[in-house]
């Protein structure tokens, strides 16, 4: 399907999968094999200008808005979704700053996440704070010019590979909602360390692990827009970071059907390739239609987003919830269709049905995103 | 640092056929591709200026098509493209080409430092390096797989050998060709395409670099090609069993009965 993209669009596709042929795909079964973190492979895709693609040209990047990282991200999704999360969490962890942070903290953090001299993450999950996310008990206190984090974070993607975190904490329990404030702290900062990196299902390639705050002093500055603010900020960069995660599903999709078609016009049974049985041609229409469908609605949704800055948390939802619902069905097609082959992991297809799972659980599970999708209903409907 | 890169485009080495008829390339329907030699020449290059400061300007000679090639140079970091390009040189032989290069590089202004693939892979002939060096007086380094030191107008380098490497140091300006050993060439990058994208081409006729129609082309080329072939696999191979000691007797008799 040809979706019109711009000269300087199709140039970015073409820089992401050139990297993503020529750098991911050699390397992804090993990586994931090894539980390797893709040093190498984030350095030649910041020589490629892609790190500062979303971040505006006055802090070094590149300029561009959603759609241009959307299609970044589904050429790396197609290779693998892991070394594509390792690359997708510096934007999670820089958006913060770039949607609520100060000129100054914007000046002194952002260039450096531009040219991938630094790697970012985003902390708000914790041991008893998932999907509901005003459980979290991480505190902040304000000790003269400094504030004082106690607490920690689970599961943070980039979690020991970041320079750069952006933290979510109390500063005023008494306030509810508005008694969290989102901080920026350094891996030199005193009285920060971390847990044991994770072993995961899938998305091997990138680093899952807990962060330890034990009065932990960062500068007053270090604030993310004004005290009491940290939920709106995660609220306003989740929905940013949705179409991403979306579009790690349409490339993992995409992927899998590529291996399911290939296999099944060169694997005979019964005398005749597979792919001549109709019970295989229509699960591979179906794989197709679904990929389709959900590429154009996280394109939609993507250029949307790069024109509507409010308003945008009901799409954002739904381009998440059905690429990534698509990709964990398609995966699991494309394993059924190689079958034993597809068990194994000689082929790529095993490995995708294992990452895609992750997507319908990080950023918000999809049963959260169906809840905001409710609520904006309602609320949309609240005088028709 | 000025430093020149001379790059080719070829036919991908991945579907490469003989015409039967004319026992030359069959270029028809190939894609055409910087010669992945060459990638590691423009590599190092790029390096080397970001390290040393300078330019690095790259240089084909070729048919117009071989701006795809430039253009992609460029995006990979390259800050001048040049074409040497003109119905007259076409057919050229390793020895006019080395002649056309030569005069391109001196009407530009001459060079401290030139950079080739070891060898281009359609000819193979791995001479274009070491003949342009000749023409333009310089001392030539083949096989490089690591350059130690720029340093006092001079260049140190490792030199690839089956059995190791030798240091070698050359006063610049000096010509080097390179093994892919030698780095990890690249993938463009968004501004570098975009900077392509915009590029001047400098194109070079025959009249442009003065250049002295006897030597250049077909007829400057002393190359006859006689005939064309994939050599047929002839011998016999034969399979020797048993313990180790039995192994090497039994070959140490069939080699008696040879020699
Ligand atoms: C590999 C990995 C990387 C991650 N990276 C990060 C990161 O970088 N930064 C970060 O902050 N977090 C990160 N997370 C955390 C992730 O965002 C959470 O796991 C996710 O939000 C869900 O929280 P939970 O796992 O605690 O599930 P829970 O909230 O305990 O949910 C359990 C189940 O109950 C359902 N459920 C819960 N509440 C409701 C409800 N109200 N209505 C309907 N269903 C509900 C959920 O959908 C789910 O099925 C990561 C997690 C993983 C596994």
């Amino acid at each position: 399907m040809d979706y019109f993209l711009s000269e300087e669009q199709q140039m970015i596709v073409d820089v992401a999968r050139q990297i993503t042929e020529e750098r991911i795909i050699p390397q992804r079964a090993e990586l994931d094999e090894k539980e390797e973190f893709p040093v190498d492979i984030l350095k030649a895709i910041a020589q490629a200008d892609l790190f500062g693609l979303y971040i505006p040209e006055e802090y070094g990047g590149f300029g561009g808005g959603s759609f241009d990282i959307v299609l970044a991200l589904e050429e790396f999704g197609r290779g693998c979704v892991g070394i594509a999360t390792a690359f997708a969490a510096n934007a999670l962890g820089a958006y913060p700053i770039l949607i609520s942070g100060s000129e100054e903290l914007k000046q002194k953090y952002l260039p450096d996440i531009a040219s991938g001299a630094k790697y970012a993450a985003f902390a708000l999950t914790e041991a008893n704070a998932g999907s509901d996310a005003s459980g979290i008990q991480t505190t902040a206190v304000l000790d003269g010019d400094h504030w004082v984090l106690n607490g920690s974070k689970q599961w943070i993607t980039n979690g020991g590979e970041a320079n750069i975190y952006t933290v979510i904490a109390i500063t005023d329990r008494a306030k509810g909602p508005r008694g969290a404030t989102m901080f920026v702290v350094e891996d030199t900062d005193p009285g920060f360390s971390y847990g044991a990196k994770e072993k995961k299902l899938g998305i091997r390639a990138s680093s899952t692990r807990e962060l330890v705050f034990k009065d932990c002093r960062i500068p007053k500055d270090r604030v993310i827009g004004r005290v009491g603010t940290g939920f709106i900020t995660v609220m306003r960069t989740l929905d940013l970071s949705r179409p991403g995660i979306a579009s790690l599903g349409v490339g993992l999709g995409q992927a899998a059907l590529d291996e399911a078609v290939r296999y099944a016009k060169q694997r005979v049974q019964f005398g005749k390739p597979i792919i001549s049985f109709q019970a295989v041609q229509h699960m591979l229409a179906d794989m197709a239609i679904q990929v389709e469908a959900s590429r154009a609605l996280v394109y939609a949704t993507a250029r949307n987003l790069d024109v509507n800055k409010s308003g945008v948390s009901k799409i954002s939802s739904m381009c998440k919830v059905m690429a990534t619902d698509m990709a964990m069905k398609v995966t699991t097609d494309a394993v059924q269709i190689l079958a034993g082959y597809g068990y194994m992991r000689e082929y790529p297809v095993e490995k995708m049905m294992r990452d895609a799972k992750i997507l319908q659980i990080y950023e918000g599970t999809n049963q959260i995103q169906r809840n905001v999708i409710g609520q904006e209903l309602n609320k949309e409907y609240i005088n028709k | 640092m000025k430093i020149f890169v001379c790059v080719k485009q070829v036919p991908d080495a991945k579907d490469v056929r003989l015409d039967p008829k004319t026992n030359t390339l069959a270029r028809e329907g190939v894609e055409s591709i910087m010669n992945p030699y060459d990638r590691h020449a423009l590599e190092e290059a790029v390096r080397l200026k970001e390290a040393h400061g300078g330019t690095v300007t790259v240089l084909s000679m070729g048919p117009p098509q071989a701006e795809a090639t430039l253009r992609e140079a460029v995006s990979c970091g390259a800050d001048e493209m040049v074409l040497a390009s003109d119905r007259a040189f076409a057919g050229a032989d390793t020895w006019a080409t080395t002649y056309t290069l030569s005069m391109a590089i001196r009407k530009l202004g001459g060079a401290d430092l030139i950079l080739c693939g070891k060898q281009a892979i359609d000819g193979d002939t791995a001479q274009v390096g070491p003949g342009l060096a000749e023409r333009m007086n310089m001392p030539c380094i083949t096989y490089v797989r690591k350059v130690v030191a720029v340093a006092d107008g001079a260049i140190r380098v490792e030199r690839m050998m089956d059995d190791g490497y030798d240091l070698v140091e050359a006063e610049l300006p000096a010509l080097l060709t390179v093994v892919k050993e030698i780095n990890e060439p690249r993938i463009p990058s968004l501004k570098g395409k975009m900077k392509a994208k915009k590029q001047q081409l400098v194109m070079l006729s025959a009249a442009d670099i003065e250049a002295d129609p006897d030597q250049l082309g077909l007829k400057g080329s002393p190359t006859q090609v006689v005939r064309v072939f994939a050599p047929e696999m002839r011998g016999e191979r034969a399979m020797i069993e048993g313990t180790v000691d039995e192994q090497v007797a039994a070959l140490a008799a069939r080699l008696e009965a040879i020699l």
